[in-house]
């Protein structure tokens, strides 16, 4: 039988708020345990939330991004379970009325452009941390850092026909939260992290087979190794006869396989119920505009324009738009020097590079996007090669300073005098005659030789194509 | 006559006055109140923690301003307890449970800054029934307050340590918190002034909470006068409190005028129901009697859904309290049962251990209210009558200014009495609870006595944020009557 794949994912990604959701306490990765908490993240008696607006700005931004209807009647609701990072007893979540619902998303799978519905974004709180003593099973700590941190979920409907196909929408998400600034979705941090629901049905059928949820994942290989696991575990049980078992089951790394979790599955009661500390969340039209208005230009738009716009081959426009970052940085280049084929090549190749030697990011370049198409401008006029401006790139990385001066300091300006030109071509066809034999017996290969031989001579800075004719002049007349 | 009680038996704008005008001082006055604690409280139980210290600390502080001549605000000096709900930084708040017997507050409540902000004489923490269950004190895990009228009998609850302390002297005047009629309730059944505000017009944040959508905090004093005053002090809105509402806070003092021409008075057929004391309508219905002559115009009003606000409360209330007290988990703060062998027997250890009986009852009729599969019919049906019971109150207050009614259908009972019968006990909360549900300000001041000499309580309810009216009613009346100048024989 021939089984078709369906998987929904739940994404979860912490927002990157100033504060907490419900306090004003710092929201910020790490810190020593317990640093980062107060009276209201500890769930003290008699404290209560008040909501941080900028985290539904958030979320509506996310919401919107991801062509979502706005509810513009929302609340938050209490989830409830006993667990000792859980501070109140309960989650303050949303259920019944989430900030957004029924969106899509489109996304590239092998040159195909797939569609990926959108269930609903609801925002909540995050929980702390348990952590297991090792050796010790008398004792369990809890670090409330990051208990309070604003949470969206993000519910997918189960429109994903493959393990590849899930994580090319899960970078798809990441790709638009970056752009919108919204999270840092730092996987090992466990700020960006996903459940999965997959099951199987014969090719054909309408009705979904027996489903099971994969939680808590945070690296791209893992789910693709964990999704592609269960693909065949459960292709195996329907083959035998068998029933999978609707259950949750967690990825051992260690040995690539999903394991039922052990013991219950019993089904949690939550109950929900609209949470009394907080007012229901109004939100009007003018909200919505005011987040429409504040989005920025989302991958996939970015790069179809990319294309367009700048004539680019595909490959590089997906490397080029990775991050916001280094798509502005880009395209400030490309503008300034007006050339985007030769700003997409510093760009991505030998800036990308010098910065990875150097431990930076485009974030924090020494050299400027204006500073670059300063570089370019003068590869451009002939003032430098391009063999002399990568190492004037590398200067630029290393030091901070600007082309100019660099070629100034170390005299690396391009000559393209002639009569000097021809004195250094004149030396090497004189120094070697055995190779003035080979090129004029038809192996015009050997140009390359000379080539070489006289910008050695010229340290580089004699203009190539200059060389180049003026030595083929030379070598054929005689 | 009252300047010649003493001290702690004045009300707290005439110890102001007499402060201010040297012919008192604020140690003395101080003193004087932790003396009555020290004679009466074995037997009365009023507070769980005195603070002792703190005050007289204060107390001095206020007499060296008072000699330096500053301004000072009108409660500066003032003895004044706190029901052991509300937070208090670095004191003991236990809200009269095992489980949080250990608990001291790392930070003050928004009430209590308030308060410190008047420079009150800080007295101590109030006796009260367990997380504010209860209707008469019997409740509290460190043993019943007693009511000083009759100390066989029950203060009401729960904010009884509250109302027996104001009626008693072992403070001028109190805190306490209202969820279905905890202040007005046992401030009839001892004889003093209790009122809870508007729901939305004093901020929540540090109260611990009992159920989130009805709990309001309010004062407990000697008289009309004093009630104004420290609703001056305590309301307004608060940015730590999403639910407090942001509307102008009038200077309450201003209402106290005695004078009720031509106001409508509504008096609701349903509250006047069989099963009433025949003592406490007589009471209540001679005090329409004395309103109607003095010029208030009388009228009979319908709030059809009365009879279900009960058992609507008993689902609301107990459904957020479950969900309010599943923090108390012995993981963070409070008592923890020494004895578990892993996570799930410290919950079970630590929460069987630390809570008592009426509390778990709450938390077991909230988490069933709650279940999947009950909440339609439980806690949604129970929303929407709480609909029909605000909209009884929205209709009737097109045609009336305030309502008037018993506060409770019998006077104190005897401790014991409805121990074992749950049910009759949340029946004396009938008429208090209707307010909670449609957030109302209510008021209970006392209009006269039982023969065996038991206060009785009238209760006045207003519009939303109109406090002022009410307050202005009961000034009216209590300045007609004498009962605000009994007190009790101990």
């Amino acid at each position: 039988m021939e089984f078709e794949v369906v998987i929904g994912l739940e994404i979860h990604a912490e927002l990157k708020t100033r504060g907490k959701l419900f306090t004003w306490t710092a929201n910020e990765f790490g810190g020593e345990p317990n640093t980062r908490i107060d009276v209201i993240t500890l769930g003290m008696p008699g404290v209560l939330p008040v909501l941080n607006r900028k985290a539904v700005d958030y979320t509506l931004a996310a919401g919107l991004a991801m062509n979502c209807k706005i509810n513009r009647y929302s609340r938050f609701d209490r989830k409830h379970y006993f667990y000792p990072d859980l501070p109140k007893g309960y989650q303050i979540s949303q259920k019944d009325y989430p900030l957004c619902y029924d969106g899509w998303i489109e996304f590239d799978v092998n040159g195909e452009v797939r569609r990926c519905r959108i269930n609903r974004i609801h925002l909540e709180e995050d929980a702390g941390k348990s952590i297991h003593a090792e050796g010790r099973d008398d004792v369990t700590w809890v670090d409330f850092n990051r208990c309070g941190v604003p949470l969206i979920e993000i519910v997918s409907e189960p429109d994903l026909r493959s393990p590849e196909e899930a994580i090319a929408y899960w970078r798809a998400v990441k790709e638009i939260l970056e752009y919108l600034d919204v999270s840092d979705c730092n996987m090992e941090e466990g700020s960006f992290r996903c459940d999965a629901n997959i099951s199987l049905r014969p090719r054909g059928s309408q009705e979904f087979g027996i489903r099971t949820e994969l939680k808590n994942m945070n690296s791209f290989r893992f789910v693709q190794q964990a999704l592609e696991y269960e693909v065949k575990r459960q292709a195996e049980i329907l083959r035998s006869g068998g029933q999978v078992v609707q259950e949750t089951r967690l990825f051992d790394v260690e040995r690539g396989v999903t394991r039922g979790m052990r013991g219950k599955e019993e089904a949690s009661d939550y109950r929900y119920f609209p949470e009394p500390d907080l007012v229901p969340i109004e939100i009007d039209e003018e909200w919505i505009e005011r987040i429409r208005r504040s989005l920025p230009e989302l991958p996939r738009a970015k790069r179809l324009r990319f294309m367009e716009q700048y004539g680019l081959p595909e490959q590089d426009v997906i490397v080029l738009t990775g991050t916001r970052a280094l798509a502005d940085y880009y395209e400030a280049v490309a503008q300034s020097c007006g050339d985007p084929k030769a700003a997409a090549n510093w760009v991505m190749g030998d800036l990308i590079g010098f910065l990875r030697e150097a431990g930076r990011s485009i974030e924090d370049s020494p050299v400027g996007p204006e500073a670059l198409a300063e570089m370019i401008r003068m590869i451009q006029d002939g003032t430098i090669s391009g063999r002399i401006a990568k190492e004037v790139l590398e200067q630029m990385v290393a030091t901070g300073k600007s082309a100019t001066q660099i070629v100034e300091e170390k005299g690396l300006r391009q000559i393209s005098d002639v009569t000097q030109i021809e004195a250094w071509i004149d030396q090497v066809i004189a120094e070697n005659p055995a190779q003035v034999e080979q090129y004029r017996s038809g192996k015009t290969k050997v140009l390359g030789y000379f080539v070489g031989q006289v910008m050695r001579l010229s340290r580089g800075k004699a203009n190539p194509q200059q060389v180049n004719a003026l030595l083929r002049k030379k070598l054929d007349q005689q | 006559m009252s300047t010649e009680l003493p001290l702690y038996h004045r009300p707290a704008h005439e110890l102001s006055a007499a402060l201010r005008r040297g012919e008192i001082g604020t140690v003395e006055l101080a003193r004087a109140v932790f003396e009555r604690i020290r004679a009466v409280d074995e037997k009365l139980h009023t507070y769980l923690t005195v603070t002792e210290t703190i005050g007289m600390e204060t107390a001095a502080e206020v007499d060296r301003l008072l000699n330096r001549g500053e301004p000072l605000p009108p409660l500066a000096g003032i003895p004044i307890g706190i029901k052991d709900v509300i937070c208090t930084r670095g004191i003991r708040t236990t809200c009269a449970s095992k489980i949080l017997e250990p608990f001291v507050s790392p930070y003050d409540a928004t009430v209590m800054r308030k308060l410190h902000l008047q420079r009150i004489v800080l007295t101590g923490k109030l006796n009260m029934d367990e997380f504010a269950m209860g209707s008469s004190n019997e409740n509290s895990a460190f043993g019943p307050c007693r009511n000083p009228w009759d100390t066989d009998r029950v203060p009401g609850g729960s904010s009884g340590g509250s109302a027996a302390a104001v009626a008693a002297g072992t403070a001028i005047a109190a805190l306490g918190s209202d969820t279905g009629g905890s202040i007005r309730q046992p401030a009839a059944f001892c004889g003093v002034v209790g009122m809870k505000p508007t729901y939305g017009r004093v901020s929540r944040f540090g109260l611990v909470a009992f159920a989130s959508s009805l709990d309001q905090i309010g004062p407990l004093t000697k008289d009309v006068t004093d009630c104004a005053l420290i609703l001056n002090a305590i309301c307004g809105h608060d940015r730590y409190d999403s639910t407090s509402a942001d509307v102008p806070v009038p200077d309450f003092t201003e209402f106290l005028i005695p004078e009720v021409r031509g106001l409508r008075i509504g008096i609701p057929q349903e509250y006047f129901i069989e099963g009433i004391h025949p003592e406490v309508e007589t009471a209540v219905r001679r005090a329409i009697e004395q309103l109607s002559e003095m010029g208030a115009q009388i009228e009979e009003i319908s709030l059809p859904h009365t009879e279900y606000a009960v058992a609507t409360y008993y689902i609301i209330a107990p459904a957020e309290a479950s969900s309010n007290l599943a923090r108390y988990d012995g993981v963070r703060y409070g008592y923890r049962t020494p004895n578990a062998e892993d996570l799930i027997e410290m919950y079970r250890k630590t929460r069987g251990e630390g809570f008592g009986p009426e509390v778990k009852r709450r938390i077991m009729i909230g988490t069933y209210a709650l279940s999947s599969g009950y909440y339609d019919a439980y806690y949604l049906k129970a929303q929407k009558v709480r609909t029909l019971i605000k909209q009884d109150f929205d209709r009737a207050f097109e045609a009336v200014d305030v309502i008037l009614t018993p506060v409770t259908p019998t006077p104190a009972f005897r401790l014991g009495e409805l121990v074992d019968d749950p049910l009759q006990m949340y029946l004396s909360d009938i008429f208090t609870i209707p307010a909670n549900l449609a957030g109302l300000p209510g008021i209970s001041l006392p209009c006269g006595q039982t023969r065996e000499g038991l206060p009785i309580g009238m209760q006045l309810l207003g519009k939303p944020f109109d406090e002022g009216t009410i307050l202005r009613v009961a000034y009216a009346f209590e300045q007609a009557n004498p009962y605000h100048r009994l007190r009790p024989a101990l």
